[in-house]
């Protein structure tokens, strides 16, 4: 059954359409593709789902709740989490401070009591701590760079920071736009690693927006294909590489489609 | 001795953790590993149980006496509960180094025979599942972290708690079976083969007993002594017989704590949080911890900088002073005092050496740069000298009586001598103790070899000098002599060599050659460190090794040694390798020691250059990485001729202000 319904999403800016008509149902448990050229519209699908930008047209439904109009903080409280395709940390903070805010959506206790940390806010922290190291800094592996600050690391362990500070919201969906955009060989793979992990083993659904079609095919359930702000192609990966609108419109020749769609 | 009572005297290793367990039960702390950032503590008695129900689980599955078990991965409880398990049932474990390649951990497994492997987590079992097909005696993999290993379904793999489990089920089928089994064992039971991956071919493997390996840390506690409260932190690989010295035989019969770091790359702040009483590491992590001190007062505040740059030189005369055993005069010890207060305190306390008492070197020679160092820092670093064969040491130096040329004098019960001394005296070292090995396992060439008339040939040159201590000079194999005859030492050279920061290895060449070279390796992160400080842009490693102002920087350090070194033995040329020396391209052992017949064989081409009139060589080279994938590489290699240090100009006297206050 499907987890996330976009219906007909209409987005522009000025007179430049940046979506046209988008739909698209994303199933619980999956891992879900979305590529497409760039300006395809891809970061604006998600930045509409997370509600940064309000589409003119369209329906988005999360679990049977049409959230097309709630505030982005409370979208977040229903458990969709995303990451950004430049990195959006607070560089001055340490990686576990960075980690921590991610859950502040769930945190009870208020400004005076979190200031005077006694009694119940005092062990909520304990309680969060306890799962921040758990659950996300032993899956992540970051455990040697948990007291760092985050100015400091190098652009791959930031991306990985990044995701954790998204696990920290307790997702139910998570977004990932462009997780393994320049990184080298080794740190994709890892990158790939968490994904699979964050998804069979917490049974997170992934929406994952990627250039690197060779983790795409190898990862995904299926694949969206977006172009000019319109559907092209949607399919399980063998079905895409092999789809002729895709190799046309996508990647223009036959030949060059061959290396970029991983043939 | 102090703390140890007779009674553990001629007990096999299990009975000594029984023992504890039963004195210090749930009360004392055993093991401690950190774990989702908290430090988590195994009692005496829970590590006890955790030996008793794995070993349970293992007979369970059908193994038993003589059997072997290998056990591959970081230092962990697991590692030590799976050894100690293997020992109670009267079979024989052995360690695998935790990052040897395929074929390496292929060999040990068949050389070993072992019929069930304790492999740590995905990768070690990736490595082993990938090699299976060529492992026809093996029957199972046990492994200690789940993560990712759930796709897994390959019918010899087992989770660790699993076997425990099973193990549980059997103890209640077979009440009393554990305990009996222990009562049977003896201390001439083979408790360990450690394999050692010589400097020469395929890895040998000791055999070592109970007894050698509890005499060994009973007699190096006799001089060297440890007690129940002290802390020790276990960070290199379990295999190595320094660490099974330390963290098996000396923990169970003295009942300290030992630590496990969380991860490899955390062991320093790890290190820093338990600040142990006691550590015991290879000279290059002795080198490394200097290097970093050097290269990083340069980036501390103002303040700090002038206040170790005054520090220093009263350590390193305070240290003379110790070394030639005299009383410092009032005024030096008060200065002293005065420094640690300012900050030898605080820098070795950043370094977790707060509370070091005992701290020992060993496994390869350590320079004397270096060992002045510590001594100048206040921490009272000892050299130990021996071999796996002998449980891992025969000497130590004594407290008071420590010199940075010399490796001590033999621990109680051990007997050094010089076979076939040359008239100054130097020749082959040779030693017995009871905590001579058995042999090698399946090799009984190599035994005959080795021990010969119940002594250990160790194939090391050495004498004795005359305050009773050995001096061990180098492998008889390495030295060398120039086609003139002048003879030298190579590790010698390089040794001061490696005291630079910019500098991680070395190897001398010059046998049978006209005059002495070196082919250096530059620590990455430091020479990195001091390009980006000036502004030299650089991109991989080949890149900066290549660099003018890299070679100007290390040429600078070549003559600086040179200035120490006797004309005869001076490096004439040096060149700057393209990649770091790897155990995994064979270049070093796993224990890091440089394989110089091996090298010698691959860098053909560029020990040519060194010996011909060329400046440059085109050099194209394969590269392997741990997974089997290989990649070649291109580079234009630069070869520098060193002139005599007299020609280089002393850059005038440098003001004593400058030195303090300058940058």
């Amino acid at each position: 059954m499907s987890q996330l319904e976009v219906q007909g999403l209409r987005l522009s800016f000025g007179g430049l359409t940046a979506l046209n008509g988008v739909s698209l149902s994303v199933k619980s448990g999956e891992i879900f593709a979305i590529i497409g050229p760039n300006g395809a519209g891809k970061t604006c699908i998600l930045n509409c789902i997370c509600r940064f930008y309000q589409p003119e047209k369209g329906k988005l439904v999360f679990e049977n709740q049409d959230i097309s109009h709630l505030a982005p903080h409370k979208v977040a409280r229903l458990g969709i989490a995303r990451t950004f395709q430049n990195i959006e940390l607070f560089q001055g903070m340490t990686v576990l401070d960075n980690i921590k805010l991610g859950a502040h959506v769930h945190l009870r206790s208020g400004f005076l009591a979190g200031g005077f940390y006694y009694g119940r806010a005092q062990k909520e922290e304990m309680r969060l701590r306890s799962e921040v190291e758990d659950r996300i800094i032993d899956l992540l592996e970051i455990q040697a760079i948990r007291k760092k600050i985050v100015g400091t690391l190098p652009y791959g362990l930031q991306k990985r920071v990044e995701l954790a500070r998204a696990l920290a919201m307790r997702p139910k969906i998570l977004l990932l736009d462009e997780p393994m955009a320049g990184m080298n060989l080794e740190e994709t793979e890892d990158m790939a690693r968490f994904i699979l992990d964050i998804n069979e083993e917490r049974g997170v659904t992934i929406v994952l927006i990627e250039h690197d079609m060779g983790v795409v095919m190898d990862i995904s359930d299926r694949v969206y294909v977006l172009d000019f702000g319109t559907k092209i192609a949607e399919g399980v990966p063998e079905e895409i590489q092999h789809n002729e609108h895709v190799i046309n419109a996508y990647l223009g020749g036959s030949d060059a489609a061959f290396s970029k769609l991983g043939l | 001795m102090t703390a140890i009572s007779n009674d553990i005297e001629g007990k096999p290793l299990p009975l000594l953790l029984q023992r504890n367990a039963l004195n210090y039960g749930d009360q004392r702390v055993a093991l401690r590993e950190k774990e989702y950032g908290i430090w988590q503590s195994v009692s005496w008695q829970s590590y006890y149980n955790h030996v008793k129900d794995f070993a349970s689980g293992l007979k369970a599955l059908g193994f038993g006496k003589n059997d072997k078990l290998a056990i591959i991965g970081d230092n962990r409880p697991e590692w030590l509960y799976a050894e100690l398990a293997a020992q109670s049932l009267g079979s024989i474990p052995l360690g695998i180094y935790q990052d040897s390649i395929l074929t390496e951990v292929a060999y040990i497994i068949n050389h070993s025979e072992a019929r069930i492997v304790v492999a740590e987590d995905q990768e070690q079992v990736d490595k082993i599942l990938e090699m299976q097909t060529e492992l026809p005696l093996l029957e199972k993999i046990v492994y200690t972290d789940h993560k990712g290993m759930r796709h897994y379904e390959d019918e010899a793999l087992i989770y660790f708690p699993e076997v425990e489990k099973l193990g549980m089920e059997h103890q209640r089928q077979h009440p009393g079976e554990f305990e009996k089994t222990l009562e049977g064992l003896r201390e001439t039971d083979i408790a360990l083969i450690s394999y050692t991956s010589g400097t020469t071919g395929f890895p040998k493997g000791s055999l070592l007993t109970h007894r050698n390996m509890l005499k060994m840390a009973l007699n190096l506690h006799a001089v060297d002594p440890k007690y129940e409260n002290d802390e020790f932190v276990s960070f290199l690989p379990l295999p190595w017989i320094g660490e099974q010295m330390m963290a098996v035989s000396s923990a169970l019969a003295i009942g300290f704590t030992v630590s496990f770091p969380e991860e490899p790359e955390t062991a320093t702040a790890d290190l820093y949080e338990i600040g142990p009483h006691v550590m015991f590491s290879p000279p290059r992590v002795w080198e490394g911890l200097s290097r970093s001190v050097m290269v990083k007062h340069l980036d501390a505040s103002w303040l700090k900088r002038v206040a170790y740059r005054l520090a220093m030189p009263v350590g390193y005369r305070m240290a003379d002073f110790k070394f030639a055993k005299q009383k410092p005069p009032f005024g030096w010890r008060l200065l002293d005092g005065l420094m640690y207060m300012l900050i030898f305190r605080a820098l070795k306390d950043r370094l977790g050496f707060g509370r070091l008492r005992s701290a020992s070197t060993g496994g390869a020679a350590l320079g004397p740069d270096v060992f002045r160092f510590f001594h100048a820092l206040g921490v009272n670093l000892k050299q130990i000298y021996g071999q796996t064969e002998i449980s891992g040491i025969s000497c130590i130096h004594r407290d008071g009586d420590v010199d940075f040329d010399s490796v001590g004098k033999p621990i109680p019960e051990t007997e050094i001598r010089i076979h076939n001394p040359d008239p100054s005296g130097v020749g082959e070292i040779v030693s017995r103790s009871p905590a001579l090995f058995q042999g090698y396992h399946k090799n009984p060439e190599a035994t005959q070899e080795t021990l010969r008339d119940g002594w250990l040939h160790s194939g090391d040159a050495g004498y004795i000098n005359e305050s009773g201590h050995l001096v061990c000079i180098d492998r008889i194999s390495d030295l060398m002599r120039l086609e003139d005859r002048t003879q030298f030492s190579p590790m010698y050279i390089e040794n001061k060599l490696k005291f630079c920061p910019y500098i991680v290895e070395t190897v001398v060449l010059g046998h049978r050659q006209p005059y002495v070279t070196a082919m250096i390796c530059i620590d990455f992160k430091h020479t990195g460190k001091w390009a980006e400080d000036r502004r030299i842009g650089y991109t991989t490693y080949t890149d900066l090794a290549a660099k003018q102002e890299v070679y100007d920087l290390i040429e600078g350090e070549v003559v600086r040694v040179n200035r120490s070194l006797p004309e005869g033995a001076r490096i004439k040329k040096f060149l700057l390798l393209y990649k770091e020396l790897d155990p995994d391209d064979e270049e070093l052992t796993r224990t890091k020691k440089v394989r110089r017949k091996f090298i010698n064989e691959k860098y053909v081409e560029e020990i040519a250059g060194l010996y011909s009139d060329r400046a440059s060589l085109d050099i194209e080279s394969v590269i392997r990485y741990q997974d089997g994938k290989t990649a070649t590489l291109r580079t234009n290699l630069q070869v520098r001729t060193v002139k005599s240090p007299e020609e280089y100009a002393t850059a005038g006297r440098v003001s004593w202000w400058k030195k303090i206050f300058g940058r």
